[in-house]
């Protein structure tokens, strides 16, 4: 293992929030049990107060989880001059197994947060907690996630030794290859692009009838999903080529360099929010017959869905900003 | 905006009531800036060495190739040039003369080199400043080596060496090959290892890989490689050094969790009224959570501040020992300044996640308190 302090810190912070999260599920359970609003009991009491507590401690878990996201890219980007065949971030997780399912373990549970999140924040407009059980009960199913992201990081460090030799995004994401990011980058750009602009356009659409008519909530994060996964397999068989201005590199992870103006940062933050927050239309839609909730699923959907209208605007914007103002032509060899 | 006036008015009353205990608050920041500026400095000091180091090599071969006898570096003959023919992308290969020599009188080894391109006379040497400073001598002055047989050699001091290549210079003498040969006793025809410069980095592996083919009993030594374990290196006794700290970074979240939790009673009283005027439980946590997020970012910039200034323009004079490494002849050398996000970014979670997370059950028992039971 390598003894790094970013590697110290992400392992510190994956431990904490485990512990964290270890409070929030005992109080779930005891919650899940006890839980009786009509009550006026010493113990009802008590539950309604630690209901706080979950909700400060489960903000500061997930915002760590999404800053230890970032800091995990981050670190593994840098660390890359320490490994032979590692230009970026690509080599680094590919060091050892267990790098690619830590990232999409961190992946998901910033996805996980910023739903659990939503619901919980929906759910405390309610008088009455009207969600209270299914949020704790959500709460215990994400727990096993922490954990398993907490043990997968913890794994990937241990076995990180410097004397591997390991392939990077040349050869992992090159069309000739094997595997999954082959298979992506393989992908014919005519394809990815017309399922990218497709995707985009009905995503929008559906936000914008959320937004004039407040329904179809379930289907616009449907949607957004869909146009995230079209959104990524853009970026790698077509978008970064053009910002790449090289029309055999695909790697999702260099255009994070500076060397192209932080690019990466620019398309993933709006891709990752807008799709965070459709996702949390979609959480938020659904209550709208509970009495106790409806105003506040109207002003709160409302929201939501400007954010992430807006935030896939500007990714797409951004996106089509790049390939038009690249100086790779494939006129004719794409197109 | 009514959630970002909301957030003012918080903000504001938050300072006003932290101002009212001036006593308290000032003690805690200044055990957290403390801790923000250890940590601080070591990650900005080994991270300017990193920087340093990576600066320096740039400039240096691509490969090194040495002679390999039972396992010993040896010289290696002029022969092996020829030897090694002609290989695709290496733009220059020359062979280069050093050793190292031990001087009593100091009680530290130079490194000797001939530099061919320096035009120097047999009897003139070229020196690192870190030698001058140990030996008291100035351009001009006269210094003497014993060679291999015991015979002494006198040589006139040309000039120093540029006083910013000091990190890598400090203990380097230059000298002519006629004055290498004779203090060593090395004869004609051979190089102490011969260096490639290779112009496209991709290719050096592969030029490795056939030098050790055509010249079986040597061993290349890649520039990659060597940035790669300095690089390992720093992180490493970075590391060492949180690790030995952590205990500190404990004891500060023990002293966190002990200030959120031992309240005064008149800080009690204050919640309670605010409670009974109408205030709810989240609007206390808010509260809280803003006074957590004036007290970590005031002493984490002026952790950081110091740390920088202590680094940058005192030396590091509380950890270069450990960072650093040390000898007789100690270069003495001023670090370029330069931040670097993913360090400020471990140094937040270091110290400012700790202290919140320290701080949240504390401050939600506070928070729920019946404002009659602190008012009676």
């Amino acid at each position: 293992m390598l003894l790094n302090p970013a590697i110290m810190a992400l392992i510190l912070v994956s431990a904490v929030v485990v512990l964290m999260l270890g409070m929030a599920t005992v109080f779930a359970v005891q919650v899940l049990r006890h839980w009786d609003i009509s009550s006026g009991s010493e113990q009802q009491l008590i539950l309604e107060r630690r209901t706080y507590l979950i909700s400060t401690l489960m903000s500061w878990a997930f915002a760590a989880e999404l800053v230890s996201l970032l800091l995990f890219i981050y670190n593994a980007e840098s660390m890359s001059g320490q490994f032979v065949g590692a230009m970026c971030a690509t080599g680094v997780l590919n060091v050892n197994a267990w790098g690619w399912p830590t990232l999409f373990m961190k992946i998901t549970l910033f996805f996980t947060g910023a739903v659990w999140l939503t619901l919980n924040a929906l759910d405390n407009q309610g008088y009455d907690y009207p969600l209270i059980r299914l949020k704790y009960l959500l709460l215990i199913l994400i727990m096993p996630v922490v954990m398993l992201e907490a043990y997968l990081q913890l794994q990937y460090f241990l076995q990180l030794s410097p004397d591997v030799i390991t392939s990077c995004c040349g050869s992992l994401f090159s069309a000739n290859a094997e595997g999954v990011a082959a298979e992506v980058t393989a992908v014919s750009p005519a394809i990815a692009m017309w399922g990218f602009y497709v995707s985009g356009v009905a995503v929008i659409a559906m936000g914008v009838i959320y937004l004039l008519k407040n329904q179809g909530a379930t289907l616009f994060s449907l949607l957004a999903i869909v146009a995230f996964g079209l959104a990524l397999v853009a970026i790698i068989s077509v978008i970064s080529p053009y910002i790449y201005e090289h029309p055999q590199h695909h790697c999702p992870f260099c255009i994070l360099k500076s060397g192209h103006g932080f690019a990466g940062y620019l398309l993933y933050i709006p891709l990752f929010l807008a799709t965070a927050a459709a996702l949390a239309v979609g959480v938020v839609g659904p209550w709208q017959h509970i009495e106790s909730l409806s105003m506040a699923v109207k002003v709160r959907g409302q929201q939501l869905v400007r954010l992430s209208l807006g935030m896939f605007i500007l990714f797409y914007l951004l996106s089509v900003a790049y390939v038009a103002s690249s100086n790779l032509v494939m006129q004719g060899v794409w197109w | 905006m009514s959630f970002i006036r909301r957030q003012r008015y918080l903000v504001d009353y938050i300072l006003s009531s932290m101002l009212r205990r001036k006593g308290k608050n000032f003690g805690l920041m200044l055990v957290y800036s403390l801790i923000v500026f250890m940590l601080a400095s070591v990650m900005l000091f080994t991270h300017a060495l990193k920087q340093e180091m990576g600066l320096l090599l740039q400039a240096s071969p691509e490969i090194i190739l040495q002679r390999m006898v039972a396992g010993r570096h040896d010289f290696i003959p002029e022969t092996y040039l020829e030897k090694m023919g002609r290989i695709r992308g290496v733009t220059e290969r020359k062979g280069r003369l050093w050793g190292y020599l031990y001087d009593p009188s100091v009680k530290a080894n130079y490194t000797l080199m001939v530099a061919e391109d320096q035009a120097l006379d047999a009897t003139e040497v070229i020196i690192g400043s870190a030698i001058a400073r140990a030996r008291g001598i100035v351009p001009g002055d006269y210094i003497t080596f014993r060679s291999f047989d015991g015979e002494s050699y006198s040589f006139q001091i040309k000039s120093l060496l540029d006083h910013e290549t000091e990190i890598v210079s400090a203990d380097l003498v230059l000298l002519n090959r006629k004055a290498y040969r004779a203090l060593f006793g090395v004869g004609e025809g051979v190089y102490t290892d011969i260096v490639l410069s290779v112009s496209n980095a991709r290719e050096v592996p592969k030029i490795a890989e056939k030098l050790v083919q055509r010249l079986p009993d040597t061993r290349p030594i890649l520039k990659q490689e060597v940035l790669r374990t300095y690089d390992a290196i720093f992180s490493w006794r970075q590391g060492i050094l949180f690790v030995l700290l952590a205990g500190a970074i404990m004891a500060f979240v023990i002293f966190a969790w002990d200030k959120a939790s031992g309240l005064s009673a008149e800080e009690k009283r204050e919640i309670g009224i605010l409670k009974s005027i109408g205030w709810e439980t989240s609007d206390v946590l808010h509260m809280k959570f803003w006074e957590g997020a004036v007290v970590s970012l005031l002493s984490f910039f002026i952790g950081y501040l110091f740390a920088y200034l202590h680094v940058f323009y005192a030396s590091a004079s509380l950890f270069e020992p450990v960072l650093k490494g040390w000898a007789v002849l100690y270069p003495q050398f001023q670090l370029i300044p330069s931040v670097d996000g993913l360090q400020v970014a471990t140094l937040f979670f270091f110290t400012v996640f700790p202290y919140v997370v320290a701080t949240i059950i504390p401050i939600w028992q506070v928070a729920i308190t019946d404002p009659d039971a602190v008012m009676r």
